[in-house]
């Protein structure tokens, strides 16, 4: 109960703690990065105009979206070494995963974007003579920026909650370091409460801010 | 890459067993989370929706916890920590004899977790009505209740099907976080005969497919839903 | 039968109405009118408290409408309303929008509520229109179709918040011809409306509202035999000339 509360547990592993963090951010940025440029590819290959790349993207999306994050955390678990011939630890295959996996949805969220520009824009573009590049530059996707930017920013938290996830091939994040000292010290109730404690102020703080700058900007 | 394909594996006893139950478990899972995310999330929407300060605040404080801690820490929380938390008799009861404790512990966790984001559906859907039904609903004489059982809610449902479809999918993928805490269901069972055999081409790909199927049962069926409710020479209710 | 009092509201601190008082007696129908802004739809809300007030008294038939003990519904029972945008509910069809408070408000039986949206729908000249959806119909017949909702309630006074000002404009005489005939049958009425011609066939006063605030109140005879103010005479010059 809370009256044997431990809070030096918490204390004396901090370092520990701290650096399950840092690879639990560094991975969140890694995937973000990642996801962004193959889930622009994706989008652009979706609107593209041409048939067989926007039926390989939208597979491909269709396909991720399907399957639970879990799962395709063991399949590059999995795949990862069995393709390179040889064990490359953890960290990489889930990084793979995750990009892999956050593109499918980073893809459909730009290309909502750029379809919520609505038509009347695009006509108004061609109208004053603008080509398809000019256009998409200074018509389209500013406005599509604007309407992107709060679900890209929602998604990225959503991303460093789901990294979380990599506690089932033992990656060793902030959970999976909060687990071990638990494991160690017997002091469940206090690494996992602080942990739901700092995902929860973390994640709090982010949709804040995602909301005040959304109301700043009129985004 | 060196691998050798055993498609039969997948058909050989204890495996084909193995994935038989596993899909029972994340089915059930699935519905038992549902039911409760979908009762519980409507009731916390529709209080978000409402003009008493109180009970807006409890139905905001409700999702804004759920939705910022992973569903995995979560799951810990209520498997580990919330007996813990209980008198002695009731946390003893929740660890020793309560029936079916990891589905029934990941099934509650998953249904609280949903309900935060069916929560956030609902409320978005009943808003996107517009003021103007509601006041003219009470013009007529109507109460509050009764406006949102026979304009708001008939409207709002409908308006919210294909979200709440998406939401009911990710109910079913992340069932598979129940297996952080022994739930045997498909993708634990797949890892394990991976494990086991060391076939996990066969394993995953398994798993892969049921997942791809349900999916795609539940969307037709839902478009099929969605047509039969939907409103004569209404294109879309939610431009609106 | 519409009484108000000194009537005063703010959102936050910005003031939108202004000590209103004025007064609607049984059988007489009200022209409000004034710049968009100026406060008219809410005043007009306030009669059956869709919008709350912090200053002042509104009595409807006797009851007071700002009182906290005051049963809105039944209240509201008695005063039909139209509103601007129709907000006829999308998932019933035309007999059901009719229907449902006759039902669930005056708890009229099936038969006898079948009866009387017939007769309604008869009497605004869409009969013929009754199993369709709202989305079916044209703005005119949408609206026309709210009024029967309204009237289906039996009230002893209808209030119209803008009924035709989101309508195309070969469509706004049939619902202001339905609006005439009800006014000939004596019903008191309370309008929100920018149809001048309305007002001068039908309309005994006359209320123009700028900045939240009633600035004139007359009978229409006065208000368009230019007895206004300047500025009644500025919002006129701008609808009316074109």
């Amino acid at each position: 109960m809370f009256d044997q509360f431990d809070t030096n547990v918490i204390l004396e592993n901090l370092h520990f703690l701290i650096a399950g963090m840092q690879l639990t951010l560094l991975l969140t940025v890694a995937a973000i990065c990642g996801g962004l440029v193959l889930g622009t590819l994706l989008a652009l290959a979706r609107l593209s105009g041409f048939w067989i790349l926007s039926l390989i993207s939208s597979t491909y999306v269709n396909f991720f979206r399907s399957m639970p994050l879990i799962l395709v955390i063991f399949w590059f678990y999995f795949l990862v070494p069995l393709i390179l011939g040889q064990p490359v630890g953890g960290y990489y295959s889930v990084l793979i995963a995750f990009v892999l996996f956050e593109a499918a949805y980073y893809c459909e969220i730009i290309r909502a974007g750029i379809q919520s520009v609505r038509k009347g824009q695009v006509y108004a573009g061609q109208a004053v003579g603008l080509n398809y590049f000019q256009n998409m530059r200074y018509i389209v996707l500013p406005q599509a920026f604007r309407n992107m930017v709060p679900v890209l920013l929602t998604q990225a938290i959503i991303l460093f909650q789901d990294t979380s996830l990599v506690y089932v091939v033992g990656v060793k994040d902030f959970l999976v370091s909060a687990d071990l000292v638990a494991n160690r010290e017997n002091r469940i109730l206090e690494m996992f409460t602080t942990v739901a404690c700092v995902y929860l102020i973390m994640c709090l703080s982010g949709s804040i801010l995602i909301r005040k700058l959304q109301r700043r900007y009129a985004l | 890459m060196q691998y050798n394909w055993d498609w039969g594996v997948i058909f050989r006893e204890p495996y084909q067993e193995w994935i038989i139950s596993g899909i029972g478990w994340t089915i059930s899972v699935s519905i038992a989370a549902w039911i409760l995310a979908f009762s519980l999330g409507s009731i916390i929407g529709i209080l978000r929706t409402t003009n008493n300060r109180i009970s807006r605040r409890i139905a905001t404080v409700y999702v804004e916890i759920f939705r910022n801690i992973p569903l995995i820490v979560q799951m810990f929380l209520w498997y580990f920590v919330f007996p813990e938390l209980l008198p002695n008799d009731a946390g003893m009861w929740v660890k020793r004899e309560m029936p079916m404790p990891e589905f029934t512990t990941a099934a509650v966790c998953l249904g609280l977790y949903t309900a935060s984001r069916v929560a956030e559906q609902v409320r978005s859907g009943i808003q996107s009505i517009g003021q103007g039904q509601n006041n003219a609903g009470l013009a007529t004489g109507l109460t509050t209740v009764q406006v949102y059982r026979y304009i708001l809610l008939p409207v709002g449902y409908r308006i919210m099907i294909p979200p709440l479809t998406s939401e009911f999918l990710t109910i079913f993928k992340n069932s598979s976080v129940a297996l952080t805490i022994g739930v045997l269901e498909i993708t634990a069972q797949a890892r394990q005969i991976e494990e086991y055999t060391f076939q996990g081409f066969e394993a995953f790909t398994t798993a892969t497919v049921l997942y791809i199927l349900v999916t795609s049962i539940v969307m037709i069926l839902m478009r099929v839903v969605e047509g039969r409710v939907s409103i004569p020479g209404m294109i879309s209710l939610g431009a609106k | 039968m519409i009484e108000l009092r000194n009537v005063s509201k703010w959102y936050g601190d910005f003031q939108v109405l202004d000590d209103c008082s004025t007064m609607v007696s049984k059988g007489e129908v009200v022209v409000v009118c004034g710049p968009s802004g100026s406060g008219k739809s809410t005043l007009i809300k306030c009669v059956n408290g869709l919008e709350e007030f912090q200053k002042g008294e509104i009595q409807f038939d006797g009851i007071s409408v700002g009182n906290k003990k005051t049963d809105l519904p039944k209240l509201r029972s008695k005063i039909g309303m139209v509103f601007q945008n129709f907000e006829l509910y999308p998932h019933l069809s035309v007999v059901n929008n009719i229907k449902l408070a006759q039902l669930k408000v005056l708890k009229r039986s099936k038969e006898e509520a079948d009866h009387k949206t017939i007769q309604l729908l008869e009497r605004v000249g869409l009969a013929d229109q009754s199993l369709k959806f709202p989305a079916q119909l044209s703005g005119g017949q949408q609206q026309r179709v709210a009024i029967a909702r309204a009237l289906a309630m039996d009230p002893i006074a209808m209030l119209f918040d803008e009924p035709t000002s989101a309508l195309d404009p070969e469509m706004i005489n049939e619902v202001l011809d339905v609006m005439v005939e009800l006014a000939k049958d004596g019903m008191t009425m309370m309008v929100v409306t920018h149809e001048m011609g309305f007002a001068r066939r039908v309309a005994k006063r006359i209320i123009f509202m700028d900045e939240g605030r009633i600035e004139e109140d007359c009978s229409t005879d006065e208000f368009f035999d230019s007895q206004r103010g300047v500025r009644a005479e500025a919002f006129l010059s701008k609808i009316l000339h074109h």
